[in-house]
This record gives C-alpha cells, sequence and structure tokens, in this order.
C-alpha cells in the first residue's frame, strides 16, 4: 500500500470516526446534547484526534528508520570481496540503490525479472534500456543485495500499512467504546492537545539539537586531521587544495567582527533615533507612512545590497576618501560592506524599538511631563530606560544577521583572508568563506573543506556568547527596575 | 461639630486667588467636553472637583497645567490665569509651567527607577540643588512629608516599582513636591488604592496644605467632604455650582447638585 493511499485511508478513518462519535454521544444521552458532560463536536473531535495522532506519529517514526533496516538487508548480502580496490562500500551502496531502482522500473513495464536476475550482463543492458545510469556493472552479489532491498521495503511498508492502521482503528474503537454522557471528551481534547503543541515544540528544539552535533562531529573529524592549535592560534588563513594549508581563523573572525561592529555602528543610532521619532514625535499619520518604508529596507534581497556596494558605494568610498587619503585603493573594504550592512540591518533595529518604545505605558510618559520635564529628557530618562531590555533584543537581532551575512560581504568586501586595522583595506568574514571552501566539486575528506564545519560551529558559539550576554544585560536591568 | 463651626475653621484659610479660570472651553475633536467654566482656586487651600464620569473634572485639572497640550485632538479656549498671568500666552513655556503645577495621577505611575531617583527626577532636571548632599535633603524631606520616609529609608536604591500601591502612590506625591510647585494636582489620587492607604493619602493631602494649593478631582463625595475647604460640581462639561465645601454638600443651590450628593444622578 502507498504512502499517500494509506494516508488517504487514515483521513478518512478520522472523519468517519468524528461523524460516528458525534452521533454515539448525541444517542447516549437519549438525543438530548445537555445532558452530555462535552458537546457532540468534542466527541467527535477527540476521536479523530485519537484516530490521527498515534498513527501518524508511527507512520513518521517507521519512514524514518526504514532507512536503516533497508540498507542492513542490503549490506548483508555483501562481502568484503565486493569493493574492489579504489572504491568504497558507499558507492558499492549507491550502485546497489540504483539496480533496485532500475528493477522496479522493469517490473512496473511487465518486464519479466527472473532471466535479468541470472545473467549480470542481461540486466545491464535491461538497465540501460530504462535509462538507469550506472557507476560499476552489475555484478551477482550486488544483485542479490538490490533484491534484498527491494525485498526488505516491501515487507517494511506492509508491515508499516498494517501496524498504522491497527493504531488508528485501535483509537477509534478505544473512544467510540468510552463515550457515555460523562465522558469527559473536552478535557481530553485540552490534554491531547497540549501534547500535540509539546510535540511541535520539541521538534524545533531538537532540530537544533540536531544541527549542533552534526557540525560539532563534522568538526572533530576537521580536527583529527588538522591540529586545533593551529586553527586557533595560526594568524595566517591560506587554503591551499594540494595541501599544506593555512588554517588559522583569526583573520576570518575580526573580519566578521570589524564588519558587522561597522554595521552596527551605522544601524544602531539611525534605527534608534529613527525609532523615537516615529514612536514619540511623529503624528499617526505620518508613522502610518514612514514606517512601512523604513521595512521594506528589510524586504531587499541582500544580493541587491551586495550590488549596490559593488557598484556604488564601493567606487565612491574608493573615488573620494581612500585614494585621497592615501589609505588604500580597493573598491572593496571592510567599510563598504560594513556601512551597506548597515543599511540592511535599519529595520531590524527600528520596527522593533519602535514597537517597544510604544508599549511603554503612557502613564510613565505624562508622569514625567507632569513633572515638567522636557519631550526629550522623558525619552532619555524614563522612555528608554523602560524599553531597554526590547532594545538590546532588537539590537541584538541585528548583530545576529550582520555577523551571519555573506553577499554583501563578498561583493562589498571581497574575499582576501588578513588582519588589518585600516577599514578601506579589503577583508573577508567567517560565512565568505565556509561559502568558498565547499563551492566546487569536491568531497568532504580533506581538510580544507572540513573547515568548513569548524567555522560554522565557530560562528555558532559566537552568536551564543552574544545571546548570553545580552541575556545576562537584560536580566540585570530587569532586577533593578522592576 | 456644627455647620457654622466648620465654616469658621475653614475660613482660616488665607483667601488669595491662586488660579483664575474664565470661560474655559475644551474640544476633543468635534466633542464638547468643557463649556464656559469660571472657577477661582484659592491658595493653600484644597480645591475638590466632584460629578459624574464623563463631566469633564479631570479635562479641566489637566487644562490647569496644560498635560492637554500632549493630546493632539485637545483644543482649549478662554482664559486661565496663574497669579495673574495667562499660562496660554504664547510667550509660557509649558514644560516650566508644569513644574509649577504639579501632578499626581489615578494611577500611581513609578519611573523603572530607585527609589531615590524618582523623587529625585524633578530636582535634577530643574537644577534645583547645587550639591548631592542638598539632593540628599530634598528627597529625605519629601519623603518624610509624603508620609514614606520611615518605610523606604532603609531600601532607597530598590525599585520604585517594588512598593505597593499606597506606597507607589505616595511616592509619586514626594515626586511631585520635590520640584516644589506652587499648584498640586490630582487626579483621583486614591482610587486605585485601599482604604488604609486612601486615609494615609488624604491625610497627606491636608498636611500639603499648608504650603501648597492643592486641587484633587474624586469620585467619593465622603473624601471631598473630608479633605477639601472647596467644592466645584461638574455635570455634562458645565461647572454647575462651586463654593465653600460645607455648603455644597448640607445646602446645595442647584438642584443637580442636590440629586448627585444624595445619589439619585451620577
Amino acid at each position: 500500500m502507498s504512502i499517500g493511499l494509506l494516508s488517504l485511508i487514515l483521513l478518512a478513518l478520522a472523519t468517519a470516526g468524528y461523524l460516528v462519535a458525534r452521533t454515539r454521544a448525541v444517542a447516549s444521552a437519549g438525543g438530548d446534547a445537555r445532558r452530555l458532560h462535552s458537546l457532540p463536536a468534542f466527541h467527535g473531535r477527540l476521536t479523530a484526534m485519537s484516530v490521527l495522532v498515534p498513527a501518524a506519529v508511527i507512520l513518521i517514526l517507521w519512514l524514518i528508520f526504514e532507512g536503516f533496516a533497508i540498507r542492513g538487508a542490503a549490506l548483508s548480502q555483501l562481502k568484503p570481496s565486493d569493493v574492489p580496490d579504489g572504491s568504497t562500500m558507499d558507492l558499492i551502496m549507491s550502485d546497489v540503490g540504483r539496480i533496485a531502482d532500475g528493477l522496479n522500473q522493469l517490473e512496473a513495464r511487465g518486464t519479466e525479472l527472473a532471466p535479468l536476475l541470472a545473467s549480470p550482463d542481461a540486466l545491464a543492458a535491461a538497465l540501460k534500456d530504462v535509462g538507469v545510469a550506472q557507476g560499476g556493472a552489475p555484478t551477482p552479489d550486488t544483485i542479490l543485495a538490490a533484491q534484498a532491498s527491494r525485498e526488505a521495503l516491501r515487507t517494511s511498508r506492509i508491515g508499516l500499512s498494517i501496524v498504522t492502521l491497527a493504531a488508528a482503528v485501535a483509537g477509534l474503537v478505544l473512544v467510540l467504546r468510552r463515550i457515555t454522557p460523562e465522558f469527559r471528551a473536552r478535557n481530553a481534547t485540552e490534554a491531547l492537545s497540549m501534547w500535540l503543541l509539546i510535540g511541535a515544540s520539541l521538534i524545533a528544539v531538537g532540530t537544533t539539537l540536531g544541527i549542533v552535533l552534526s557540525l560539532l562531529s563534522e568538526t572533530l573529524h576537521f580536527f583529527r586531521l588538522y591540529d586545533f592549535r593551529d586553527f586557533f592560534f595560526n594568524l595566517t588563513w591560506n587554503p591551499k587544495f594540494t595541501g599544506g594549508s593555512d588554517l588559522g581563523i583569526w583573520p576570518l573572525i575580526w573580519g566578521t567582527i570589524y564588519v558587522s561592529a561597522i554595521a552596527l555602528a551605522v544601524a544602531v543610532p539611525i534605527g534608534l533615533f529613527s525609532a523615537v521619532y516615529l514612536a514619540e514625535y511623529a503624528s499617526k499619520r505620518t508613522r502610518a507612512y514612514v514606517k512601512p518604508l523604513i521595512e521594506i529596507l528589510a524586504g531587499i534581497p541582500t544580493i541587491v545590497y551586495g550590488l549596490f556596494a559593488l557598484v556604488t558605494v564601493g567606487p565612491l568610498l574608493r573615488d573620494w576618501i581612500s585614494i585621497p587619503m592615501g589609505i588604500g585603493n580597493s573598491s572593496s573594504s571592510v567599510m563598504t560592506a560594513g556601512l551597506v550592512m548597515g543599511i540592511m540591518v535599519i529595520p531590524f533595529v527600528s520596527s522593533l524599538s519602535d514597537d517597544i518604545i510604544n508599549a511603554v505605558p503612557q502613564s510613565l510618559r505624562d508622569g514625567s511631563l507632569g513633572l515638567g520635564a522636557t519631550p526629550s529628557e522623558t525619552i532619555r530618562q524614563v522612555v528608554l530606560p523602560a524599553a531597554l531590555p526590547g532594545i538590546v533584543g532588537a539590537i541584538l537581532l541585528a548583530a545576529s544577521r550582520a555577523i551571519g551575512e555573506t553577499m554583501i560581504v563578498v561583493l562589498g568586501a571581497g574575499a582576501a583572508a588578513q588582519l588589518s586595522l585600516n577599514p578601506f583595506e579589503a577583508m573577508t568574514t567567517v560565512t565568505v568563506k565556509i561559502v568558498s571552501q565547499l563551492t566546487g566539486d569536491t568531497e568532504f575528506n580533506s581538510p580544507e573543506t572540513l573547515v568548513a564545519f569548524a567555522l560554522g560551529l565557530t560562528l555558532f558559539t559566537l552568536t551564543l556568547c552574544l545571546n548570553i550576554v545580552a541575556l545576562i544585560i537584560v536580566r540585570k536591568y530587569r532586577e533593578q527596575y522592576e | 461639630m456644627s455647620v457654622i463651626e466648620m465654616k469658621l475653621e475653614r475660613e482660616v484659610a488665607a483667601e488669595t486667588i491662586k488660579i483664575q479660570a474664565r470661560k474655559v472651553q475644551v474640544h476633543y475633536g468635534t466633542n464638547h467636553a468643557l463649556k464656559d467654566v469660571d472657577v477661582d482656586i484659592l491658595s493653600k487651600n484644597v480645591t475638590a472637583f466632584i460629578g459624574p464620569s464623563g463631566c469633564g473634572k479631570s479635562t479641566f485639572l489637566r487644562c490647569l497645567n496644560r498635560m492637554n497640550d500632549t493630546v493632539a485632538s485637545a483644543k482649549v479656549s478662554g482664559s486661565i490665569l496663574l497669579d495673574g498671568a495667562d499660562i496660554y500666552d504664547p510667550r509660557v513655556d509649558p514644560v516650566q509651567l508644569r513644574a509649577k503645577v504639579g501632578m499626581v495621577f489615578q494611577k500611581p505611575n513609578p519611573f523603572p527607577k530607585s527609589i531615590y531617583d524618582n523623587v529625585a527626577y524633578g530636582p535634577k532636571i530643574h537644577g534645583l540643588t547645587r550639591s548631592k548632599a542638598e539632593l540628599d535633603e530634598v528627597v529625605e524631606s519629601c519623603l518624610r512629608k509624603a508620609a514614606l520616609w520611615n518605610e523606604v529609608k532603609d531600601r532607597l536604591q530598590s525599585p520604585g516599582t517594588g512598593l505597593s500601591g499606597g506606597q507607589q502612590q505616595r511616592l509619586c506625591i514626594a515626586r511631585a513636591i520635590a520640584t516644589s510647585p506652587e499648584v498640586l494636582l490630582m487626579d483621583e489620587p486614591c482610587s486605585a488604592l485601599d482604604p488604609i492607604a486612601t486615609a494615609q493619602v488624604e491625610e497627606l493631602i491636608d498636611e500639603l496644605r499648608s504650603q501648597f494649593s492643592v486641587v484633587i478631582v474624586t469620585h467619593s463625595m465622603q473624601q471631598a467632604a473630608r479633605v477639601s475647604q472647596r467644592t466645584a460640581f461638574f455635570h455634562l462639561g458645565h461647572l454647575v455650582e462651586y463654593g465653600e465645601t460645607g455648603t455644597i454638600f448640607t445646602n446645595p443651590k442647584d438642584p443637580r447638585t442636590e440629586s448627585y450628593i444624595t445619589g439619585r444622578i451620577g
């Protein structure tokens, strides 16, 4: 039974369960719905949920773990001698996968499979006919493995259908049998809904954990090939794909911090001041027009900002500032990328801060104005301190955006990794180097490519530290003021 | 105590006019909220504004220190003289005016700062003190006047928002008197307080009378009778009756006033 058909059957069962449970509930109360503890719809909803939720969970988990079982079945047919020199078990396994695929297609066309299975050459020809690409020619062992994996898949799907449908029917029967006028379907629905919500948040948390773990395992792999002392203490970044690279992280970290700092130096004052204007001084009408206009900045794709940096800001800074002052002659510079990135993150600061400033109670403003403070004194001494936790959050969001930004840096600051204080020199950031290390047709087994994961983990740690620092600031502030 | 004795006691206060309002009108957009109000507020007296909700008493109170300026749709006309000078004169800076005419609001609204900084806020922005020691003194004396000193003297640096409702309101009063205003406007200062805190604030208002003119808006007629020397009754945007508190409550001239204080309208 295909997954699609199975899902349809589950939905049909749930719908039927909903309708039957409603009718049953009303009937159990002698036709008077007011005698029921829960409205008939709650009985229906609970039944539908008991049919769908366990079955869906089983379905998803089964599909996730099915792959391992099938791979195991195929592997059991292969011997170490099946792996020729210069190949790996992974390559053989992908051959097996392709053969299994091809066999499925041949079967679907109604081709007699038995003679093909007996003769690897005939199978190779037949596979070619259906357009299945092959790495190596089929061997008796790989054919066996392919058959085994097909068999395992077939068994697995039959098992899946039986188990899922059994769970669905069990859910249906269990709830239907419990329907009485006193049955608290309403409370049970509530509890089940809570578990659904918990499940949803667990998926989010689990994904984060998964990302960190996968980064971590690849990073450990990298440190087995490349000394971590060189990574953390070497001040040169010079990867060579022929080997013998210098992979010191500092030039990249410095570039990231430098560009982000310039971006924040642009975005925080401009964003915060415009937020104060919008929230405290602008009329409702002005605000209604200006706020969306600022927010448009957040909607511009970063590649467009990158182009703006490349063709406008970069040459402008070079011709009017860096060349006349004799401090650089490249249009790619930290300053270019920082300025443009700063403009990009203005709305993150301004829009959020504006909402937060607006949320400060009017009574605080009245209190301050009523004491004879001017509007700007009120903002500085009462409104902004009250809004500080939220403003820190807004700035943090902007900082995370700036640290993670890639396109603007590629086009605006260049790709030269170097440690320099001069903001008019080309530099580059961690994200750019992650991209450039992973671009191209390379395998993940040399330090030059695996370093990308170490860089990613470093970046993740950096933003995490930033978050923690901000959290501490906010908490300290809250202790004092709330 | 007979009515005559009460009247005698009330007249001890000096009868000089602090604020003179003539033909004051307020519009909020198309809503005519206040119509032709004439009131003389005496110095060193407590004046109570009573009346049903929406009668314009808070609106009028907010005219006296131009807090209505912060409401974009509000339009005020007529004349309000503070010590003979028109407060709506274009040459008058509303910010300076509000330092002279302080205000305490219905809901306690301490700033998200320490108790000390809450009280020091006004003196700091107006530069009223020259040294830290002098500021400490002002803070202490204001907290003493607001009957809060003994409760907070050991925790002046803890946040003002951590106090109880009644303490917060007394903190707001301390904050208002720290700018040494000449008039103190109170907009239902006890409506969010329990009876004990209310009694403390009322006692405080009576003490404040020796230094300031106090104008209080209240929904409680008992409170008006307890704390004020003069009472104004507002109804539907009109000032119906204004006079000596004892007279208003015992012998009102206008039938509407009588209906209100006996509980038939409102």
